[in-house]
């Protein structure tokens, strides 16, 4: 990251001795993931309670169809992050994986199966382009991305113009929209906790997963170490644009229309929810539970005040504020502590 | 052309030699200096190209409107590269814009009568509190700006939102004496641009010789060296999102000038195209080098491709797609050049030990 020595990263309050039994507490307290679980579960609450219409199956339905994009590509950008890179190209990648589904559908005459995995692979593709020019060429990610950003966007604009390909089989249309037999729940999700779960399995207890941490802190060291970062990093980036294919694939379906314009802007909310999940933007730290829970924060907050009838476009102050809070409380907390540290340690020296 | 700043060296030599002659210097100097030059060439190519085909885009007119479609890019591109040379980065311009473009019209709807330089500098004032805002969560935060700003970005629209609530200002809600600020020309050049030129020319001027400004690239080549060597770092880098977000300001009420027609969307998405101006510009996204007429420059060539692919019919829908080509194909470039300079100065030390 390019922005990674103006500020230093937050001090963790160094741990007081003789604090003994509070120690354990404090630690399962004062882990952001814990943080964020609590307030994820408190806002579920609040609204079930107080918002008409929020706990109801068929909302819920809809409120996990509209995270799946959102949370599907938070996982490989919270790898991507935490090795210290950034990917901003995401939203792109989907615009141009969708029309070029619907591009293919329109005029190949391939059958839907086949179309599907080209596009995966295609969104493979794109985001090798990426992770070359990072790794291959030694480019800031922050730029390569912004770079690609707008030359993924532009070329989805070729593949299409400003048309719609909207006559996908029904059939297809309605089995993403789906509930699993008997309840409100989008058989979608299944295939998506899967991935988390291969994510979160990979990311905390393989050699591999471990080997991201240790790029994020320090790259050298890394290499130092036996870790080969170019190669595990241009990965990362492929992966990347795989996860952007198949999201690609569920927004054309889902709303059984592609265009050049689809999600638009998403990589922003991405990050900011990769972020509000504990992930530090100067890599190395970070868990995928926390992005979970920041993921399904997000989305339930919005949803909530949106069914309160709060006007959507200004409901970004409250992604705004979040991600903001998610970054300064944690910072003055950390201060507070160790200023009241030091005033107790003093005392402790004058009596 | 000894436009540039030569920030860079200090960053591609590395473990170069302690030898640093003058000769040294003004190779370096030269090489960067190649950027506006190449910018320069670029433009000059495009529009000899674009002309070739049809000639009325060099005709008064077409000249006009390429100025007057620069001129907000160009202002904002240039607040940037003050953040940008520090290390840092502000998404939340388009925002700010956004936001201070509707309290422009807002400001002329609930007072009639608002003389047009009250409106400008209560939206330039506008714009440094929403930088003040940034920077003070900056320094209270220490993390990157990269992520203040984005939440900042998100937060500063959701006001304007908030506050629009639906509505839109027309043209009509606005004094004719303001409104033609955003068309008239002076001695065929527009106001707007104008405008433009004169803020290049002082940010560039100030970035170049004053003493805070080298300090600026100090920070941005390598911040705990600056703070070391005396320099306020906390300061100056709150300073420059001030002075960004005074830059954003003043283009919103020129945006609310030139365009008449608000809402709550003006500005979105603006960011990226900013800092894609000032990449190509050769502001290097590290910090520590470029200038405020490379990035101008970049904002130049980047409207010019959109209105010269409109005059060669090429579809309009390439223009994003040759814009990102070009992202990369700079920073490309810069990487090439980082890596020759260094390539040589190591060749020069080996030699001279």
């Amino acid at each position: 990251m390019a922005h990674d020595s103006l500020y230093a990263a937050p001090t963790t309050a160094e741990a007081e001795p003789g604090a003994g039994r509070l120690a354990g507490l404090r630690g399962l307290v004062g882990s952001w993931d814990a943080v964020i679980v609590a307030a994820l579960v408190v806002v579920v609450l609040v609204a079930s309670l107080t918002v008409e219409n929020f706990a109801s199956g068929r909302n819920a339905q809809f409120l996990l169809l509209d995270l799946m994009p959102l949370a599907l590509i938070a996982l490989p950008m919270t790898l991507i992050v935490i090795t210290g890179e950034i990917d901003l190209s995401v939203a792109s990648m989907v615009g141009l994986c969708s029309t070029l589904m619907g591009q293919l559908w329109l005029s190949s005459g391939l059958s839907l199966e086949l179309i599907c995995v080209l596009v995966v692979l295609l969104g493979a593709v794109l985001g090798a382009v990426n992770g070359l020019f990072v790794t291959g060429f030694g480019l800031p990610s922050l730029a390569v991305t912004i770079g690609t950003l707008a030359l993924y966007r532009g070329m989805s604009f070729v593949v299409l113009g400003d048309q719609a390909v909207a006559d996908f089989p029904a059939d297809w249309t309605a089995a993403v929209v789906r509930a699993i037999p008997g309840t409100s729940i989008p058989v979608v999700v299944v295939p998506l906790l899967l991935l988390a779960v291969v994510f979160g399995v990979v990311l905390h207890a393989t050699a591999a997963g471990r080997a991201l941490y240790a790029m994020g802190n320090n790259d050298q060291a890394a290499t130092f170490t036996g870790v080969s970062v170019a190669r595990t990093k241009f990965w990362l980036f492929v992966v990347s644009g795989a996860v952007c294919g198949l999201v690609g694939i569920f927004w054309t379906l889902r709303y059984a229309s592609a265009r050049g314009d689809n999600a638009t802007g998403l990589e922003l909310t991405v990050v900011t929810a990769v972020l509000l999940g504990g992930v530090s933007i100067f890599g190395g730290r970070g868990a995928l539970l926390g992005v979970v829970a920041g993921v399904l924060l997000l989305g339930v907050l919005r949803n909530a005040l949106q069914l309160a009838d709060v006007d959507a476009n200004a409901l970004t102050i409250v992604t705004g504020s979040l991600l903001i809070a998610s970054v300064v409380l944690p910072n003055a907390v950390a201060d507070v502590r160790a200023r009241l540290h030091r005033r107790r340690q003093r005392h402790a020296v004058a009596s | 052309m000894s436009l540039t700043d030569a920030g860079a060296p200090e960053r591609t030599a590395g473990n170069a030699p302690t030898d640093p002659g003058r000769q040294r210097r003004s190779r370096t100097e030269r090489l960067l200096a190649v950027r506006e030059l190449s910018l320069l060439i670029a433009l000059g190519l495009l529009v000899l190209v674009t002309t070739l085909r049809n000639d009325r885009f060099l005709s008064g007119q077409s000249i006009k409107d390429l100025l007057l479609g620069c001129a907000i890019l160009v202002i904002l591109a240039v607040g940037q590269t003050l953040v940008i040379v520090t290390r840092n980065v502000d998404l939340s311009v388009g925002s700010i814009l956004g936001l201070v473009a509707f309290a422009t019209g807002s400001l002329f709807l609930s007072a009639p009568g608002t003389p047009w330089p009250v409106a400008l500098v209560v939206g330039v004032a506008l714009g440094a509190l929403c930088g003040a805002v940034n920077g003070a969560l900056i320094a209270v935060a220490r993390v990157p700006a990269l992520v203040i700003t984005l939440g900042t970005l998100y937060a500063f629209r959701g006001v304007d939102y908030y506050w629009a609530s639906g509505r839109q200002i027309n043209a009509a809600d606005m004094p004719p004496s303001f409104l033609r600020l955003g068309n008239q020309t002076v001695l065929g050049v527009p106001v707007l641009f104008v405008v433009a030129l004169v803020v290049v020319a002082v940010v560039g001027f100030y970035l170049r010789s004053y003493r805070s400004g080298r300090e600026l690239y100090a920070i941005g080549s390598e911040p705990a060296a600056a703070r070391l060597s005396g320099i306020p770092v906390g300061r100056r880098v709150f300073a420059v999102f001030v002075a960004s977000g005074a830059l954003a300001g003043l283009a919103g009420v020129l945006y609310a000038a030139r365009f008449g027609t608000l809402d709550a969307a003006a500005g979105t998405g603006l960011e990226l195209q900013v800092v894609a101006a000032a990449v190509v510009g050769g502001v290097a996204i590290f910090g520590g080098s470029g200038s405020a007429y490379g990035a101008a420059l970049g904002a130049v060539l980047l409207t010019t491709i959109g209105s010269s692919l409109a005059v060669l019919r090429i579809d309009p829908f390439w223009q994003q797609a040759v814009v990102g080509a070009l992202i990369l194909a700079a920073i490309g470039l810069d990487r090439l050049l980082a890596l020759r300079v260094a390539a040589r100065l190591r060749g020069r030390s080996a030699h001279g030990a």
